[in-house]
């Protein structure tokens, strides 16, 4: 545990830079075959919905780079991630099976995160230490900073991000879950996706300073803001926060600028809010091809490895996608289930 | 409300997307163009300060109709809506008013799953000092709307989402108002009182249309309001009828059929020759998203008429 203040200079500073956590080759490959993945996913979802066969998409395209950064950031299988709605791409870096998450888009039975009760990849997937519990932007703040809490009460080295964006960012519940998180030097870290629009509503009229991670400092914590189109500005942002806050150092908020690609879920039409232009510079920021040029400079990629995983992806996504049309919605026997505990269940430790 | 802000300049609109945008809904759409920024002001994504800062103009003289983008995100508001705006005339001892309107978008049998679904009237109906309006029909929802924005008190405005859609009425160009307060019997009939509210006035009505056919003539009885509750209108009709059904889509326990059932027990109870029977959405915490697991929440037509067939053997 340090004490006293965090220091945020340090953290700003240049010469912090030199034990930087720096983001190698072969992760970077990692990276962007995760990113093909969801890309080729999420259109597929967002065809599925125009079919009638998907009721709700919510996409994350322009958000994949900051999203699967993080994933390898952190310690997957140890630490929690604390997703909303458009973190499709945290859910396949941290390796979510396309049939399930299939499952979900679809409301079929089976659908490992809330028995298709809920929105696709809403409710939690323990196992893969993922808790997304609701529609509601804000409230899963201050219940990582619970988490984080609980991490920190039983030493167990764990830390606890929290995704949420631009709008999520002006509840009270962020604030009050900041606020906590920074005194207590909880193991958390605020991830803001920022891509300038809540549904509609632009940045301006969100927020009045330029920049969400202008705050931490009010609360006492490192705030920086990244690219969140680069890989590696997310990445060793979010590893360095996650060393801090598992060395006893507390929080740290991290604001990642990307692009929202598409209009807010399927159901939304962003023509009456969003300028063609503003979508031309949307696409210009693209963070798949952003990273394939990278990989490309560095020789790491070429035309025949790209193919290759480009196919991989799609055959993984039609399978998904036959799994899904062919899996059965679930019954209603268990309608009931869940409202408490099982009767006659022991009381847990 | 266009109507409402071009009669009375105190009238201001403000939520969540509803400015450029004009609405998730399209409510306000074209507000923006016509009013300008300062009085369709598309607020940050906080519930509680809408709320908050609805009712501090609202003291201050002014009639804001402060709107939530969905009921289900209506908690934060609790806080002010409940706990101050509810409190403030009485705590103030009369010297200090809310005249607020809070609309919200509610219900389910739209795929929202959750979170996109909830029935949210019995909270807020539990509350003296509020008022608890609940149109169904485009036409009632002109007249009650304008009404509870001359209110001088707080109205919480709830508007089913499925009757967006699905429900097609003659709404006139000309002004009217209907009071707040009052239910509106929908359909005449003499066996049998369904008293009912929101989307499922409805299925309430086809129901009844269906049972008309097998001999059993039902009194639909729209409670469109439920604070305060028109307790005349469902005794007079009760009277009538001896037999009552109450129908909701919101969950059966402690939910606004219990009120109306007790209304009826104490007040009709001579008149009564049959149990006073509540027919309401399953007691599990919220709609699920699949759809066999919505149907199994949500009522439909065919689970009132068999309610209606029981009670009738009676
Ligand atoms: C408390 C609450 N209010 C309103 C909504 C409706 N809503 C859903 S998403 C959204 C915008 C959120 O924007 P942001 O946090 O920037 O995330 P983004 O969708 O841009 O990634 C709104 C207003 C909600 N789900 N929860
Ligand atoms: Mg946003």
């Amino acid at each position: 545990m340090g004490d006293g203040n965090p220091d945020i200079a340090t953290l700003k500073s240049p010469a912090n830079k030199v034990g930087a956590i720096r983001l190698d080759a072969p992760r970077m490959l990692a990276m962007y075959t995760q990113m093909v993945r969801s890309r080729t996913l999420d259109e597929r979802v967002w065809l599925l919905n125009r079919q009638g066969k998907v009721a709700l998409m919510s996409s994350a395209q322009g958000h994949e780079a900051a999203q699967i950064a993080t994933v390898h950031a952190l310690r997957p299988g140890q630490d929690w991630f604390y997703t909303y709605y458009r973190d499709l791409a945290v859910v396949v870096a941290l390796g979510v099976p396309f049939k399930e998450i299939m499952l979900g888009y679809m409301a079929k039975a089976g659908e490992p995160f809330s028995g298709a009760r809920q929105f696709p990849c809403h409710g939690a997937y323990p196992k893969y230490h993922i808790v997304n519990p609701s529609n509601v932007v804000g409230t899963r703040i201050p219940q990582a900073v619970g988490a984080a809490l609980a991490a920190k009460m039983r030493r167990e080295g764990t830390v606890v991000i929290v995704y949420f964006g631009d709008g999520a960012a002006s509840t009270g519940d962020c604030h009050e879950g900041m606020n906590f998180a920074a005194i207590h030097k909880l193991p958390v870290v605020f991830f803001c996706e920022n891509n300038r629009y809540a549904i509609s509503v632009p940045l301006s009229k969100q927020i009045a300073v330029s920049n969400v991670a202008a705050r931490a400092e009010g609360y006492g914590m490192p705030g920086l803001t990244v690219d969140g189109t680069d890989v590696a500005a997310a990445y060793e942002a979010t590893a360095e926060a996650a060393a801090k806050a598992r060395a006893g150092h507390g929080p740290t908020l991290i604001e990642a600028m990307v692009e929202r690609a598409l209009p807010h879920t399927s159901d939304d039409d962003d023509r009456k809010y969003r300028s063609r232009e503003e979508m031309e510079e949307v696409k210009r920021r693209d963070p798949l091809p952003i990273l394939k040029r990278q990989l490309e400079a560095i020789g790491v990629l070429n035309v025949e490895l790209d193919a290759r995983i480009c196919e991989a992806a799609k055959r993984e996504v039609d399978e998904a996608t036959e799994f899904g049309e062919a899996a059965p919605y679930p019954t209603t026997e268990g309608f009931y289930d869940h409202v408490y505990a099982p009767q006659g269940g022991a009381p847990s430790p | 409300m266009r109507e409402e802000m071009e009669r009375d300049e105190r009238v201001f609109v403000m939520g969540e997307d509803i400015g450029t945008r004009g609405g998730v809904f399209l409510a306000t759409d074209g507000f923006l163009q016509k009013f300008g920024a300062e009085r369709v002001i598309d607020t940050p994504l906080a519930e509680s300060s809408i709320a908050g800062i609805a009712l501090g103009a609202a003291t201050s003289g002014m009639r804001p109709i402060a709107e939530m983008e969905f009921a289900d995100f209506i908690w934060p508001v609790f806080n002010q809506i409940v706990g101050e705006a509810a409190r403030v005339r009485y705590g103030t001892n009369g010297g200090l008013h809310v005249p607020l309107v809070l609309r919200a978008p509610y219900g389910g049998g739209v795929r929202g799953g959750l979170y996109h679904s909830q029935s949210v009237e019995s909270f807020f109906a539990h509350v003296p000092g509020l008022k608890v309006v609940v149109p169904a029909t485009p036409y009632d929802a002109k007249g009650l709307l304008k009404s509870a924005i001359r209110d001088d008190d707080p109205v919480v405005f709830l508007e089913h989402k499925r009757t967006y859609r699905l429900v097609r009425g003659e709404v006139p160009d000309e002004e009217y108002t209907l009071p707040i307060g009052v239910a509106d019997v929908k359909l005449e009939g003499s066996d049998i009182s369904v008293i009912t509210y929101g989307l499922m006035l409805h299925h309430c009505i086809e129901a009844a249309r269906e049972l008309a056919k097998e001999g059993i003539s039902v009194e639909v009885v729209d409670l469109r309001t439920l604070r305060p509750l028109d307790e005349a209108t469902v005794l007079v009709s009760v009277r009538k009828t001896g037999k009552a059904l109450v129908v909701h889509e919101d969950t059966r326990a402690v939910g606004i059929g219990a009120e109306v059932a007790a209304t009826i027990a104490e007040k009709a109870f001579d008149r009564l020759d049959g149990p006073v029977t509540r027919l309401a959405g399953p007691d599990v915490p919220a709609m699920p998203f699949s759809p066999p697991l919505e149907e199994m929440f949500m009522l439909d037509s065919k689970n009132i008429a068999d309610a209606v067939r029981t009670l009738a053997r009676y």
